[in-house]
């Protein structure tokens, strides 16, 4: 596979077109807004806590398919964790998308996100993949912050 | 060696073929013989930066070689030879632009510096509470945030004129908008997305009957017409080398002699200054007064080495050429189904922004690099124009002397490989 079908996997342009859970959250219980100066990138990110429990997730904003993908995949994969688990799944993820996971290494953990493993060979484009998990990060936080990603 | 008109062969004189010819001239452009992904590369982001003639990269390799000294500073040899020719430089700008004096060219980092010294001697001098400086809605950020810097700190205000949805100022609404408190006009020469050349010209009559000083942005278009500074009679001109086949890092800002004379100086240090004494410093004359510390030498002289290839080509040559090219990419672009080009104005540089159906830039720029091509994708530092087109960022091809109808060929293809990886 070129490395630009890995990096523009189905999952992702589908995720992209057809966003999951993309809509604002009237009862979150935690929401923060994170922004790409370098291409524009607006994400807000909602989340619903129950306990330690990440109950619901949803997210509204513009962005490049990578980003859109990442936090549609992001609102799925995260429902039902606990902000333990979510923490630990987005070093996994983080790894995977720089490069340090080797490739026979993939935990089943990853599930879904392993269709962002093509990232890795587009160091630029990381910013585009972890942008919506470090507004997470920030909602969790409780930040009031834009988080960017310069 | 760069080709001149006079080099052109016989019967190259139609009207598709251009005045000189491309391909020695690409010769002399050692990156453009570059493979990108594996791909010859396809360098069409010259709004961000030029690609240097091998004249240029040897003038400052020449510098550090056999010139290198401190200016202005000693009395031996090679910085007697330093000086000369940084200072040559300053004449040759002086007649690039057709400045009436030498000292009213300035050496600054860039067209950035240049402005933000105009904002910040000229502007905190001469711009009180309630007064008014006005902009235009296509302004790089380098030409709002200096001015909203300024008018923070003064309680004054930044009005900023209309533009349609050709790319053009909205020239009824900008008169409009010149009044007894406005104090500065600030207008790029060219935009830097939409590629509008603004009737500046007629920006600055009109100002000037209110006796409104005008500062051109001219960062994207002194490499691509003509500038005469005297002729249009603006009162500032700011252009960065690097964007002119210079090196990064140095760049001119162009003053009228009487306004820089009175403008309080820029930074302190060495060479500004004429004599110093703990109770009382004695500035020097312009330029230096607003030249403080060891100026980019090297940058400089590299400069001057830019603007004599240029003029061994001609810039109306390369500017009619672009023109050529800037036709068949837009006829090129405007056939591709669901593209939609930002920035149609009547008179234009070659600078083509768009937008592909629903894709982000961002991915169509990714698709675009595999393929060797070069694009700018994003907001090109200009995020309210992108408000003014309801889109968050664009793609965007600026276009060379050394590029080529081929290179466009290359771009459409791209394009449509884009839409085959991404549709």
């Amino acid at each position: 596979m070129s490395d630009l079908r890995a990096l523009y996997q189905e999952v992702i342009l589908d995720h992209s077109k057809h966003p999951h859970n993309f809509r604002a959250m009237r009862d979150a219980s935690r929401s923060a807004q994170g922004y790409n100066p370098l291409c524009g990138d607006k994400v807000m990110l909602y989340v619903k806590l129950e306990g330690d429990r990440l109950a619901d997730l949803s997210f509204q904003g513009t962005g490049c398919a990578i980003s859109t993908a990442s936090a549609s995949i992001l609102t799925q994969v995260l429902k039902g964790k606990t902000r333990e688990e979510a923490e630990a799944l987005f070093e996994t993820f983080h790894d995977l998308v720089t490069g340090k996971t080797e490739r026979d290494e993939k935990g089943p953990e990853l599930g879904k996100l392993a269709v962002f493993s093509g990232v890795s060979e587009f160091p630029v484009r990381v910013k585009c993949a972890t942008l919506a998990w470090h507004t997470l990060r920030s909602a969790l936080a409780g930040s009031e912050e834009v988080v960017t990603t310069e | 060696m760069a080709s001149t008109p006079e080099a052109v062969k016989p019967g190259a004189g139609t009207l598709s073929r251009p005045a000189f010819d491309v391909e020695q001239v690409r010769g002399d452009f050692p990156i453009l013989q570059e493979q990108v992904h594996g791909k010859p590369l396809v360098y069409l982001d010259n709004a961000a930066t030029t690609q240097k003639p091998r004249a240029v990269i040897e003038a400052e390799q020449h510098f550090y070689l056999a010139q290198c000294s401190n200016v202005h500073r000693g009395v031996h040899y090679l910085s007697e030879e330093a000086t000369r020719a940084y200072e040559d430089v300053r004449v040759k700008v002086q007649r690039f632009l057709n400045a009436r004096e030498a000292r009213e060219i300035i050496f600054v980092r860039g067209t950035t510096e240049a402005i933000n010294l105009v904002a910040s001697t000229y502007g905190r001098k001469n711009i009180q509470a309630g007064d008014e400086i006005l902009i235009t809605a296509m302004e790089h950020h380098s030409n709002i945030v200096p001015w909203q810097i300024l008018c923070d700190e003064k309680g004054a205000v930044l009005r900023v004129a209309p533009i349609d949805d050709t790319g053009e100022i909205v020239r009824e609404e900008f008169e409009r908008l010149l009044n007894p408190r406005t104090r500065l006009v600030a207008v790029a020469h060219v935009s830097n997305v939409l590629g509008t050349i603004n009737s500046v010209a007629q920006i600055i009559q009109s100002a000037h009957r209110w006796n409104i000083p005008v500062l051109l942005d001219g960062a994207q278009a002194a490499a691509h017409l003509k500038v005469d500074v005297r002729a249009l009679d603006c009162d500032f001109y700011a252009f960065s080398g690097h964007k002119l086949y210079g090196p990064t890092g140095i760049g001119v800002l162009y003053g009228k002699a009487a306004v820089l004379a009175a403008m309080p100086p820029y930074q302190g240090g060495g060479d500004m200054i004429s004599s110093v004494s703990f109770e009382k410093t004695v500035y020097n004359v312009i330029p230096y007064k607003f030249e403080a510390g060891t100026p980019n030498i090297a940058g400089t002289i590299g400069l001057g080495a830019a603007i004599d290839y240029l003029n061994g080509l001609g810039i109306d040559n390369l500017g009619a050429y672009e023109q050529e090219l800037l036709a068949y990419a837009t006829e090129a672009l405007s056939r591709l189904p669901g593209l939609r080009l930002i920035g149609t104005a009547k008179e234009k540089a070659a600078v083509l922004s768009f937008v592909l159906d629903s894709l982000h830039p961002h991915d169509v720029g990714t698709v675009l690099d595999q393929e060797g091509i070069a694009v700018r994708t994003g907001h090109h530092c200009a995020q309210p124009l992108m408000d003014r087109f309801g889109v968050p960022a664009t793609t965007r091809a600026s276009l060379a002397f050394y590029n080529t109808r081929e290179e466009i060929d290359s771009l459409v293809k791209g394009i449509q490989k884009v839409k085959e990886i991404l549709g």
